[in-house]
């Protein structure tokens, strides 16, 4: 039987995902075997449009994007979403709040304050938002996407299992519930009793709450899970003297596409 | 004589997405570009209003291969900006980290982007069959600058310890003994790498330009220092605008910058150009058996010099290990801020150069202004200067050797476009 052909692509993203993918085929070199790479711009020069299986890594920001990813979706039985620029938005997102012009202006500001002028003279502002779409957002925006690698980055055991249920030809799973689960499983204490906002209870686990692990609050990179719980989530937060403002604060980290999509 | 029209599109093996544009008819050069296409990602938009605690965070996103770089320049502008002075073991764990950062970047880009160029294959994955041993020695080496990486950050990429003010959890003694046994163990793949490097014969192209790097009394500096040029100037980092004067390029969605002269450089061969007698003695043997001497002005050679700084670093980071274990870990909380409005300039020498982070705080803690300037859009106007004197010399070649000696000069500089693009879009045809 022939090997799969994998491609991976990536939009806007910081690539981050993509090297946890070589990392991963680093000490997983069974997977490298059981695939054929037809297509991984960052660490090949060949590139081959007859493929299986895509890793699309990075949200969508420009309408170009689109149509890329519509002829992804053409050609591959079955699409991932790399990562949280991809599955959620993500950072990425965070801009969609703004005005494009606004955003355009802070990098490159009106009035000289920060930038300054350069020898071709400076460029109108519609020369310069040419292609950018106001908004960034998840692939899923675009296309159907048969599974997701949540995570900013991905979490490299995760995208081990996950290839292996695809070659396999089961749908991979993903966890949707609370990350909170793992993280009294490592039995570290609670942000939330040190005056911290932690995403925990609303956020999928899957990365062993490895933030909290290191004193770090969750920050939401894996998304939201299917059926938060809201309730336990207020109390949780009353109990600590925080606000839900608190927690919509932290989530718009990465979380801010579907806080939006649902305003 | 022939029309060389050439386009390269979507340059591989190099971090993000670049065009390369050559147009000559008749041994005249018409048209002479690198272009970036990568979509913007407006990062300085995105830090507007974020507390400043997410600073470090966000930005680490910038770049997936420089999250530390990113991340430790950004706490070192909020820091300025809020005047936090981070303990000396906070200092140390953070040049330890950067120190397994450029390891790692180095590594990933000397064997896995450009090996296969001097074997040439399209891509390292073919080597692992016919160069089994090569392959899995960068391998051993990546996976070790990743572990120490994670070591102190938590994760490879992204680092999750590092705060403003100092560090959210610390690496015990034992980590930190492995990770120095195998950093010793190291030195034998160390060695085989200027080996093999010392081995390959890189094209013998040079143009002289500025070369610009941080630089410190006492040691071979990647966090802080002066701005220092192998012109003669120095310049403290708060006034970093007078070096970078950034402009804008019609073709390119990333800031270009410019010095004295029409271009300048930095990263690697910068660094080793301006702080050569600041390196290890051991790193500086390994440039001499590389034939590599300061000032070199190859930039084909960039990466010789990356294998000079995998010695330097390799070295340092065992002898920051025992400064650390001799002094103790300290299980110390990071530094308490008083938040004010404040303005602070960060600056590193991220694997592909000088990196600013300039930032403006409100009173409530929040970012209201923000620069960031990255090594790839510093290099950008340099390598197109390269690219105008070499594209002559080779013209009459046949346009697979043009377009992989043009390929592989815009490799050496490791650039690391996704980076450099945090600007606007331009159209192009
Ligand atoms: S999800 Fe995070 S690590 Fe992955 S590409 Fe996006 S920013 Fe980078
Ligand atoms: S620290 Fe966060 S993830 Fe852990 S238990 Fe508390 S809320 Fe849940
Ligand atoms: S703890 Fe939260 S922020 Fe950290 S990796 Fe897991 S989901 Fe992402």
């Amino acid at each position: 039987m022939s090997r799969p052909k994998v491609a991976f692509f990536d939009f806007t993203s910081c690539e981050g995902c993509q090297l946890t993918v070589v990392d991963t085929l680093q000490t997983h070199p069974e997977l490298l075997d059981a695939v054929e790479i037809v297509q991984f711009r960052e660490a090949m020069t060949e590139k081959g449009e007859d493929y299986q299986i895509a890793f699309v890594e990075g949200s969508c920001a420009r309408k170009s994007d689109e149509e890329r990813l519509a002829r992804i979706r053409q050609q591959a039985q079955i699409v991932v979403a790399l990562g949280a620029c991809a599955h959620l938005g993500g950072i990425n997102a965070i801009r969609n709040r703004l005005p494009l012009e606004a955003v355009v202006n802070c990098v490159y500001n009106e009035n000289g304050d920060w930038s300054e002028t350069h020898p071709y003279g400076r460029p109108r502002l519609s020369d310069r938002l040419i292609n950018v779409e106001p908004t960034a957002k998840p692939i899923e925006a675009i296309i159907t996407v048969d599974a997701i690698l949540p995570g900013c980055p991905i979490d490299r055991e995760e995208f081990a299992r996950v290839t292996r249920q695809l070659l396999q030809g089961s749908q991979p799973r993903v966890p949707d519930y609370p990350l909170c689960v793992e993280c009294k499983f490592k039995e570290n204490v609670c942000l939330f009793q040190r005056g911290q906002v932690c995403l925990g209870p609303v956020i999928r686990a899957g990365c062993g709450a490895i933030c909290p692990t290191y004193g770090e609050s969750c920050e939401g990179c894996r998304g939201p899970i299917s059926n938060p719980n809201m309730d336990s989530m207020q109390s949780v937060l009353a109990e600590a003297g925080l606000t839900a403002d608190d927690l919509l604060s932290r989530f718009s980290m990465f979380g801010t596409y579907q806080m939006m999509k649902l305003e | 004589m022939s029309k060389v029209q050439l386009e390269v599109h979507y340059l591989t093996r190099v971090e993000g997405h670049g065009n390369i544009v050559i147009d000559a008819a008749d041994g005249e050069l018409k048209r002479c570009e690198l272009q970036v296409v990568e979509t913007p990602r407006f990062f300085e938009a995105m830090l507007r209003g974020r507390p400043y605690t997410e600073a470090s965070h966000i930005t680490s996103r910038i770049c997936g291969i420089c999250s530390v770089g990113h991340a430790t320049t950004s706490l070192q502008a909020t820091e300025a900006a809020l005047g936090v002075i981070p303990s000396e073991q906070t200092q140390l764990l953070r040049k330890l980290n950067f120190l397994g950062e450029v390891l790692d970047s180095h590594i990933l880009h000397i064997y896995m982007l450009v090996a296969p160029d001097f074997v040439g294959t399209g891509s390292v994955f073919p080597l692992a069959k016919s160069h089994p041993h090569v392959v899995l020695r960068a391998l051993r080496m990546k996976k070790l600058a990743g572990d120490l990486c994670a070591v102190i950050g938590g994760r490879h990429t992204h680092p999750i310890t590092m705060c403003v003010g100092g560090f959210t959890h610390l690496p015990g003694n034992r980590e930190l003994e492995e990770i120095r046994a195998r950093l010793e163990a190291m030195r034998e793949d160390v060695t085989a790498t200027v080996e093999l490097f010392k081995s390959l014969t890189f094209p013998p192209f040079e143009r002289v330009t500025e070369y610009v790097a941080l630089r410190k009394p006492d040691e071979y500096t990647f966090i802080g220092g002066t701005i220092t040029s192998t012109d003669k100037f120095e310049l403290p980092v708060s006034d970093y605008r007078e070096v970078t004067n950034e402009y804008l390029s019609p073709h390119s969605t990333a800031k270009h910058t410019r010095h004295h002269r029409d271009s300048y450089m930095v990263g690697a061969l910068a660094r080793f150009n301006v702080n050569y007698d600041r390196l290890h003695p051991r790193a500086q043997e390994a440039a001499s058996a590389l034939g590599l001497k300061p000032t070199c002005a190859n930039p084909y050679l960039n990466s010789a010099a990356q294998v000079v700084e995998i010695v330097h670093c390799a070295e340092e980071a065992i002898a920051l290990i025992d400064a650390l274990l001799k002094r103790g870990i300290e299980p110390e909380a990071p530094k308490r801020v008083e938040v004010h409005a404040g303005e602070g300039v960060g600056a590193c020498e991220a694997p592909r150069g000088t990196l600013y982070h300039h930032y403006r705080v409100g009173d409530d803690g929040r970012i209201t202004g923000a620069n960031c300037i990255i090594p790839t859009g510093q290099n950008l106007a340099n390598i197109e200067a390269d690219m105008r004197a070499l594209v002559p010399t080779i013209l009459n070649r046949p346009q697979d050797e043009i377009s992989l000696g043009l390929e592989m000069l815009v490799r050496a500089y490791d650039p690391c476009i996704s980076c450099a693009t945090h600007m606007l879009d331009v159209r192009f045809e």
